[in-house]
């Protein structure tokens, strides 16, 4: 069994899906309820237009792991997706991913480690306790979701392999089968898609390997049975259906920024005062709403990760 | 049929399959058929219908002259004005959708972002031509509307270039409407020249000509 609770619950306490997936608007309606009721004198006067959820509204949240911002929604998270090895529409991976076999599967762990191997999916991930991480993805195209992801943070999974000191960077690299991924029959990338993270980057604790996400495990087209989420960088990053990770001295060759150099870079953090090219970063569409929103710096995450950028021109280092 | 009940008949069956793609992403629209990003995928709808019935129109002439069509020759303008009809609407959606109407946001992106300036051009071309693609206007600009009208030329490469310059990687979509508009060019340029190559007879043809009178 893949997500595996650290107690065993009681079937009588799960909460139906249906209001799991609808707690946050249960919440806030019963709260806004209680709310209004409480201040309604000085509520006279509304003020209409975007109104952030008040944690957001200093691009803070209360809890970085688990972001009080509304959830998108199950069918738009999984129907709308950027995953080319299955075609390059928005729409292409949920129509095609079926192809994709999740199991079996392993993942070669390589290059600065003292225990290098090749463990199966399962036996990597059974010491871990899944948790469940709601993070903002914001996309390189200027839309973003939130996700309720289930996982495991990226450090320990790494921690267990004994990194060496040589370890300076962790390369990531995508199942390459164009039988099973028809998207790669055609040039767009060169195939199979990699990736990559400062050693920094990857032991952070927002870093996470995820299994799952609202709840169940991840369908074909997120990205499955793992991939990387790393919330305060482009989607781009955040490599899907991953085979190899390997441990490395020197900076490893990312897709898109091979692609397209001037366009996509190694770090990718979000930043609304760096433009890409061709487009604006300053907005984004969060999926489900209507109007835009102002991009965050890192979305959202400056607290948990500047620092690591301290001193960096992220201009240059786009 | 008479001419003139064909004419009509051809014009109907235009404005019809015109209007249907339009028809069929307001319908979308209230089905839940356009996806996670509606506003997306109206914007990339209207675009390539846009350069779709504007395209259709610059096949008009090429099967005329190739195939005789004679008929399809009043379908040049409604085509052209379908095309324009789905640029005012990709425009309007771009304006409004987009940025909602902020206009520094508007005018930074025209200025700053090739793509963006391609398609405003290729719209102020259309304009132009949609604005005098009356028959009083034909009457009162003469000659020069049709000098004024070889700006369709230029709307229709701005348009595909727009389309190239916006895409992220996979190409295929706008390479296939550039290559359909090299072919129409093409087969313009190989009709002009043909026409231009009868009119002026060979020049040992006319020496002889000469030393023989």
């Amino acid at each position: 069994m893949l997500i595996r609770r650290a107690e065993p619950i009681k079937s009588s306490e799960i909460t139906s899906r249906d209001l799991f997936l609808r707690r946050r608007e249960f919440l806030r309606s019963a709260g806004w309820a209680a709310a209004a009721a409480a201040l309604a004198p000085t509520l006279a006067c509304g003020d209409e237009g975007e109104v952030p959820p008040p944690a957001l509204a200093a691009g803070v949240d209360t809890n970085p792991f688990r972001t009080d911002e509304e959830l998108t929604t199950f069918e738009d998270a999984t129907r709308y997706n950027n995953f080319y090895e299955f075609g390059a529409d928005k729409s292409d991976p949920q129509r095609y991913a079926g192809s994709l076999r999740t199991r079996p599967w392993s993942v070669a762990i390589t290059g600065e480690v003292g225990k290098p191997g090749t463990i199966d999916l399962d036996d990597l991930l059974r010491p871990h306790t899944v948790e469940e991480r709601i993070y903002r993805l914001r996309c390189v195209e200027a839309w973003s979701m939130v996700i309720p992801w289930l996982g495991i943070p990226l450090g320990e999974i790494i921690k267990r392999f004994e990194p060496t000191s040589g370890a300076r960077y962790v390369a990531f690299k995508t199942l390459l089968d164009p039988e099973q991924m028809p998207g790669q029959r055609s040039r767009m990338l060169d195939w199979p898609y990699v990736e990559g993270l400062g050693i920094d980057e990857a032991m952070h604790p927002l870093t996470i390997l995820a299994t799952g996400m609202y709840g169940r495990e991840l369908p074909n087209q997120n990205g499955a049975p793992l991939r990387l989420v790393v919330p305060w960088k482009y989607g781009f990053k955040s490599i899907k259906s991953i085979v190899e990770i390997r441990l490395t001295r020197t900076k490893p060759p990312t897709s898109w920024n091979l692609k397209a150099p001037r366009e996509y870079g190694f770090f990718a953090n979000v930043n609304p005062d760096v433009d890409h090219p061709r487009w604006s970063q300053k907005r984004e569409r969060r999926i489900g709403e209507f109007r835009k929103r102002s991009t965050l710096p890192f979305n959202g995450y400056a607290d948990q990760v500047a620092n690591l950028y301290e001193g960096i021109d992220l201009r240059k280092y786009f | 049929m008479s001419p003139s009940r064909r004419d009509r008949a051809l014009q109907a069956f235009t404005i019809t399959g015109g209007a249907l793609p339009a028809a069929l992403l307001v319908v979308s629209a209230f089905t839940d058929g356009l996806g996670a990003n509606p506003v997306e995928r109206v914007t990339h709808a209207t675009g390539d219908w846009a350069l779709r019935f504007l395209l259709l129109s610059l096949a008009i002439t090429p099967m005329r002259r190739l195939l005789g069509w004679s008929w399809a020759a009043p379908l040049r303008r409604t085509l052209g004005l379908i095309a324009f009809g789905y640029a005012c609407c990709h425009y309007l959606i771009y304006l409004g959708l987009e940025h909602f109407f902020d206009w520094q946001l508007i005018v930074e992106d025209v200025l700053e972002r090739r793509y963006v300036w391609a398609g405003f051009s290729a719209f102020l071309c259309l304009l132009s031509l949609a604005a005098t693609s009356t028959r009083a206007m034909m009457r009162r600009l003469g000659r020069r509307w049709v000098s004024l009208h070889r700006l369709v030329y230029l709307a229709a490469v701005l348009g595909v270039i727009h389309f190239l310059w916006l895409v992220k990687s996979d190409l295929r979509e706008p390479l296939v409407y550039a290559a359909v508009l090299t072919l129409l060019l093409g087969l313009r340029l190989w009709f002009w020249l043909a026409r231009s190559r009868a009119r002026k007879p060979a020049p040992k043809e006319a020496e002889s000509k000469m030393s023989e009178a």
